[in-house]
C-alpha cells in the first residue's frame, strides 16, 4: 500500500501496546448486522496507470479552440510565478491557519488579500474569501436581509449572471422572504420601473456591472434612492473590468460581491474558483467567513490572526452569520500574487486592453449586415450578437472552425434564439479576432 | 520580517509585461462610468513577489513538511501525482460554459470523470446518488439540509427542527440555521453517545431531520445509530450523515445500508486532497431513495448512443447552489487518489487510521486525562483537565509547547463537551517513528506541566511569533493595509 507505511512488524508492536491481538478489534464495536453489505470497487493502480486515465479523459474534452466564451469565466493571462509560488507545499497542503505561530505565511498572504481587494473594490473590509462569485452574492443577500431587520424583500436586476441568480433564488428560499427578478427589457436596467419599486420594505437591490449582457450602467441614481429608504445597495463586478470602471466604493454601494477566477485562477471546468465578499465598515459584524487581522504577539511583534471569529459556526454554532467553515484559501493566494505581479499600474493597463480588443471586435462584427450588437449602451470586454441564424447552428459552424464563439443566450433566457455572448479578454489578438470575424461572414 | 508587499512597493516598478495590445486604442468611456484612481496595488518586481512569497511560505506548518494530529480534520498525506493529473491542459483549461451551452462533446471526459466518481462514491457510501456541486462539506450540509427541507414541504410535513448531539460540528447547528429551522441539541450520555432517552424525549412529529457525525467527534461508535435512524424514521424526519469522519469506517460500514437519508463527504479529508491553507475542499452529497427527486440540478447520465450528457433536473429539484461542478479539480484529485487506492488501499485506510488512533490513545493513556476510556475509532479525545486544576497548565499551552518541535497542535477545545479537550487524530499516512516522537514530547509536556508549569508561557520560542494579542485583534481592527 503506498500511502500506509505500516510493516507487519509496526502493526504487531502497535498491536502489543494496544493491548489486543488482531486488527479486527479495533472495529468490535460496530456490529456484524451493520457492516457493509458489499465494497465493489477496482483494484488499485500505480500512479501512472493512474495518470494515463486522467490524461485519455483530458484528450476527450476539448480545449483547443480559440476561445471568445466568457460570461463570468474568462480565458486570463496567468503568471508562471502564480503557478510556482500557490505550488509551493507550504502552502497547498498547510491546513487552516488556526493556530496562528505555525500560519503567519498563509495569515499575512490573507491580509494582502484582504487589503488587494479594498483597493480594488474600494470598500473597507472584506473576508478571506468565498467559495464562488454565485455563493458569495446569495450571502450578500442574506447579509443584507440580517442588516435590514424586518425587511424582507430582495430585488435582483435583469442583468445579475442568470446562473447567480438561480443560486440566490435556491438559498432564499427557505426563508420568508420575497425574492423580486426584473424582466430583461434591452440590455440595461430599466431604471424607472426599478424606482418605482424602491420603498421602505426593501432590503436589498442586486445588480452587476458590467452586466450579464456586458453593458455598462450608472447606477448612482438607483443607489441614492435606495439609501433614501434605508435599504442596501449590492454590486457585482468582474474584478479585472474594476480596473478601469468605478468601483463599489466609488458608487456608494454597501456590498460588493464578485467571482475571482479571472485574477489568475485556471477555469478548471468551473472550480475552484473563489468568492469575493467586501462591505463597510460598519457591516463587517454581519460578514461571514475568515477575517484576518493585525496584532502584535507577547513581545511586540507584528502578528497576524484571525479575529471577530464570534461571528463563526464553530464559536456560535447556530447564531453564525453562516454556516460557512471554509475559504478558498489557494485561490485566494493565487489572486494576491497575480495582483501583486500586475500592480497598480498592470491591472489598469489590463483592463484597458481587455476593454480595447473587445471594442475592436464589437466594431468590427457591426460592420456585418446581417449581424447586429444588442447592447444599446457601452460595454466593456464582452457583448452579445444577433444572428440571422439560431445561435446553435452559429456556435456549431464557428466551432468546425477553430472558435468558441460564446455563449448561447438561450441556455438562459427566453426568446434568445439567435443571440450569442462573446467575449475578449487580453489574450486574444487582432489576428484570432480578425479571423473570428472571416468565420462569422462565411457563416451568415 | 512581517512587512507587507505594500511596504515594500516602490512607484514604477511592475512584476510583468503584459501582451502587446495589437488593436488601435478605442474611444474612452464617458468618465461617469470611470473609476476616479488607479487601485493602490503594490508596484513591486517580480523577483520581489517571487521572495516575498516564498519567505512567507517559509512561516507555515505544511503536511508535507509537519505531523498534523488535528481532530476531526483528517491531515493525510496528499499523492504528488494530484497535481500531475491537475495540471493537464484539458482538464485546467476546460470552459465551464460548455455546460451551459450543452456542448457536450467539448467535455466528455470531464463528464466521465464526474459519472465514474459518483458511481464509486455511491459504492463507498451505499448511497443511491450523489450530487457533485457543493464545494465545500458545509456546503454539502446545506444543500443535504434544503433537500430535506423539500422532501417535508412537498409531503405538506409541519417540521421546525433539527436534532444534533452536544458532540456535533459547529457547521450542524449553523446549516440547519441557515435553512430556517430550530435546533434542539441533544447531551451525550456518559459513554460519548447521544443518550438514547434524551434523544427520544426530544423526537416529535415537528423534527425535520436529525443529523449525526459517525463516528462522533469522540471519536467513538455508537452501536445505537440504527436504532436511531428507525425511530426518527417512525416520525418521518430524516437522517443527515455528516461524513467528516469517513475514515474511520471507509470498507467497515456503508451509511446507506444502516438507513441514513443523506450523507455529505469531505474529499478534502477522507479522499486526501490538500487543503490549500483552508480550502479549497469539494463536499460531494450522496442521498438515498427518499431525496433523489429533490438533487440540484447537473447530474451526469450516460447512453451508448450520446455517450455522457446533463441529465435534465427533476421537477422537485432544489435548484443549484453553485454555478457548476463545484471545486471540480478537487473532484479530480479525489478520484485519482481513489484509483490509487483502489478496494483493498481504501480498506487498508481505516484500518491503519483507527490503529494509529489507539496506539496514541495507548501510549498517552496516564499521562493526560481519557474522558471516554474504550478502544477509539480514527481519533481519541485526551483532557488536559487534570493538569489544568493541579498546575494551571491548560490544554492550548500544551497546542504550543508543540509547535516548538515541529508538531502541530492537535485540535484543542472541540469537542465542547470535555474540558480542556485534546483530540488527536494521526490518519493512516503516518508512521511509527513520527508518532513515537509526538507521543514522546506529548508526554515530556506533561511532566513539564508537573515540574515546571511556568515554564509554558514562553512557548513556542522558534517560531515567527508567540502567542500573538487576539483582544487586541478584535478591539483595535486592522484587516487591510492603509
Amino acid at each position: 500500500m503506498p500511502y500506509t507505511p505500516h510493516t507487519p512488524n509496526d502493526v504487531q508492536k502497535m498491536l502489543s501496546e494496544i493491548g489486543i491481538k488482531d486488527e479486527s478489534e479495533l472495529f468490535a464495536t460496530i456490529p456484524a448486522d451493520l457492516r457493509a453489505k458489499s465494497f465493489d470497487l477496482d483494484e488499485g493502480l500505480s500512479e501512472f496507470e493512474v495518470f494515463d486515465n486522467f490524461a485519455k479523459f483530458a484528450k476527450q474534452n476539448d480545449t483547443s479552440k480559440v476561445c471568445f466564451l466568457g460570461g463570468g469565466y474568462y480565458d486570463h493571462i496567468i503568471p508562471t510565478a502564480v503557478d510556482a509560488l500557490s505550488m509551493r507545499s507550504e502552502f497547498y497542503t498547510a491546513y487552516t491557519p488556526y493556530q496562528a505561530e505555525a500560519s503567519q505565511g498563509t495569515l499575512q498572504a490573507l491580509y494582502e488579500y484582504q487589503s488587494m481587494i479594498c483597493e480594488l473594490t474600494g470598500m473597507e473590509a472584506t473576508n478571506a474569501s468565498m467559495y464562488d462569485g454565485g455563493t458569495a452574492m446569495a450571502e450578500a443577500a442574506l447579509m443584507a436581509i440580517r442588516i435590514c431587520r424586518k425587511r424582507k424583500k430582495i430585488i435582483v436586476d435583469s442583468g445579475v449572471n442568470p446562473i447567480y441568480i438561480k443560486i440566490v433564488q435556491t438559498y432564499l428560499a427557505y426563508h420568508d422572504l420575497e425574492v423580486i427578478v426584473l424582466d430583461v427589457k434591452g440590455d440595461g436596467t430599466d431604471i424607472k420601473s426599478l424606482l418605482s419599486m424602491i420603498d421602505d420594505t426593501v432590503a436589498g437591490y442586486i445588480f452587476q456591472n458590467p452586466n450579464f449582457f456586458g453593458s455598462i450602467g450608472d447606477y448612482t441614481e438607483i443607489i441614492k434612492a435606495l439609501h433614501e429608504v434605508g435599504a442596501l445597495a449590492i454590486m457585482s463586478a468582474y474584478p479585472i473590468a474594476l480596473g478601469i470602471l468605478k468601483s463599489a466604493g466609488e458608487m456608494d454601494a454597501d456590498i460588493y460581491c464578485g467571482d475571482g477566477q479571472s485574477l489568475g485562477n485556471y477555469l478548471g471546468f468551473g472550480g475552484p474558483s473563489f468568492g469575493i465578499l467586501a462591505t463597510k465598515q460598519k457591516y463587517i459584524r454581519n460578514l461571514p467567513g475568515r477575517i484576518v487581522g493585525i496584532t502584535d504577539d507577547m513581545n511586540g511583534k507584528r502578528s497576524y490572526v484571525l479575529t471577530l471569529q464570534a461571528r463563526e459556526q464553530h464559536i456560535r454554532r447556530d447564531k453564525a452569520t453562516s454556516n460557512i467553515c471554509s475559504n478558498q484559501n489557494l485561490m485566494a493566494l493565487r489572486a494576491t500574487i497575480f495582483m501583486s505581479l500586475l500592480g497598480k499600474e498592470g491591472f489598469s493597463k489590463l483592463s484597458t486592453q481587455n476593454y480595447n480588443n473587445a471594442s475592436y471586435l464589437k466594431e468590427e462584427l457591426s460592420k456585418i449586415d446581417s449581424v447586429c450588437i444588442y447592447n444599446q449602451n457601452p460595454t466593456f470586454n464582452e457583448f452579445v450578437i444577433e444572428l440571422p441564424i439560431c445561435s446553435a447552428e452559429f456556435v456549431s459552424q464557428m466551432e468546425k472552425r477553430g472558435f468558441f464563439a460564446g455563449l448561447k443566450l438561450d441556455t438562459v433566457y427566453d426568446d434568445f434564439d439567435n443571440r450569442v455572448l462573446v467575449s475578449v479578454t487580453e489574450k486574444r489578438t487582432k489576428t484570432h479576432m480578425d479571423e473570428f470575424v472571416i468565420a462569422v461572414k462565411e457563416i451568415v | 520580517m512581517s512587512i507587507t508587499l505594500f511596504e515594500k512597493s516602490q512607484t514604477g516598478r511592475t512584476g510583468i509585461n503584459i501582451p502587446k495590445q495589437s488593436v488601435a486604442d478605442a474611444p474612452t468611456l464617458d468618465s461617469a462610468f470611470l473609476r476616479a484612481t488607479k487601485a493602490s496595488l503594490p508596484e513591486v518586481s517580480e523577483f520581489d513577489v517571487v521572495r516575498h512569497f516564498t519567505q512567507l511560505s517559509n512561516k507555515n506548518f505544511s503536511i508535507d513538511a509537519n505531523f498534523y494530529p488535528l481532530g476531526s480534520c483528517t491531515m493525510k498525506y496528499n499523492p504528488k501525482v494530484q497535481e500531475r493529473v491537475a495540471g493537464l491542459d484539458g482538464l485546467a483549461n476546460l470552459h465551464p460554459h460548455h455546460i451551459t451551452n450543452n456542448q457536450t462533446d467539448s467535455m466528455q471526459g470531464s463528464l466521465k470523470s464526474l459519472k465514474v466518481l459518483e458511481d464509486n462514491l455511491c459504492e463507498v457510501t451505499g448511497m443511491q446518488a450523489f450530487t457533485m456541486t457543493p464545494q465545500a462539506g458545509a456546503h454539502g450540509e446545506m444543500l443535504g439540509i434544503m433537500m430535506i427541507g423539500a422532501y417535508h414541504k412537498k409531503k405538506g410535513n409541519n417540521k421546525r427542527y433539527v436534532i444534533v448531539p452536544d458532540s456535533s460540528h459547529g457547521t450542524n447547528p449553523a446549516t440547519a440555521a441557515m435553512v430556517d429551522y430550530d435546533v434542539i441539541t441533544v447531551k451525550s450520555g456518559p459513554n460519548g453517545d447521544m443518550d438514547l432517552e434524551a434523544f427520544k424525549e426530544a423526537m416529535s412529529d415537528e423534527v425535520a431531520a436529525v443529523m449525526m457525525t459517525v463516528p462522533n467527534t469522540l471519536g467513538l461508535f455508537n452501536p445505537q445509530i440504527k436504532k436511531i435512524c428507525d425511530i426518527a424514521h417512525s416520525y418521518d424526519a430524516l437522517m443527515y450523515y455528516d461524513g467528516a469522519n469517513m475514515n474511520a469506517i471507509l470498507g467497515v460500514l456503508r451509511p446507506g445500508d444502516i438507513g441514513f437519508d443523506v450523507i455529505h463527504l469531505n474529499l478534502h479529508k477522507t479522499f486526501a486532497t490538500p487543503h490549500g491553507g483552508g480550502g479549497p475542499g469539494a463536499g460531494p452529497v450522496g442521498v438515498g431513495e427518499r431525496l433523489q427527486e429533490f438533487l440540484p440540478d447537473l447530474q451526469v447520465g450516460f447512453s451508448e448512443d450520446v455517450g455522457y450528457f446533463l441529465k435534465e433536473p427533476s421537477e422537485g429539484s432544489i435548484g443549484k447552489i453553485s454555478p457548476f461542478f463545484g471545486n471540480y479539480m478537487v473532484l479530480v484529485k479525489a478520484l485519482v487518489y481513489m484509483q490509487t487506492l483502489g478496494k483493498e488501499g481504501m480498506i487498508n485506510v481505516s484500518k491503519k487510521a483507527v490503529l494509529n488512533a489507539n496506539y496514541v490513545l495507548a501510549r498517552l493513556r496516564g499521562h493526560y486525562d481519557v474522558p471516554f476510556d474504550t478502544l477509539c475509532m480514527h481519533e481519541c479525545v485526551l483532557s488536559a483537565d487534570s493538569l489544568t486544576k493541579e498546575h494551571g497548565v491548560r490544554a492550548m499551552d500544551i497546542a504550543k509547547y508543540l509547535l516548538d518541535f515541529g508538531l502541530h497542535a492537535p485540535t484543542v477545545y472541540f469537542p465542547l463537551i470535555v474540558k480542556e479537550s485534546i483530540m488527536i487524530e494521526p490518519t493512516e499516512t503516518e508512521n511509527i517513528d513520527t508518532i513515537d516522537y509526538f507521543c514522546d514530547k506529548m508526554i515530556d509536556a506533561s511532566n513539564l506541566a508537573r515540574s515546571n508549569p511556568e515554564a509554558f508561557k514562553e512557548y513556542p520560542k522558534t517560531l515567527p511569533i508567540c502567542r500573538p494579542d487576539e483582544t487586541k485583534a478584535a478591539r483595535s481592527l486592522n484587516i487591510r493595509w492603509q
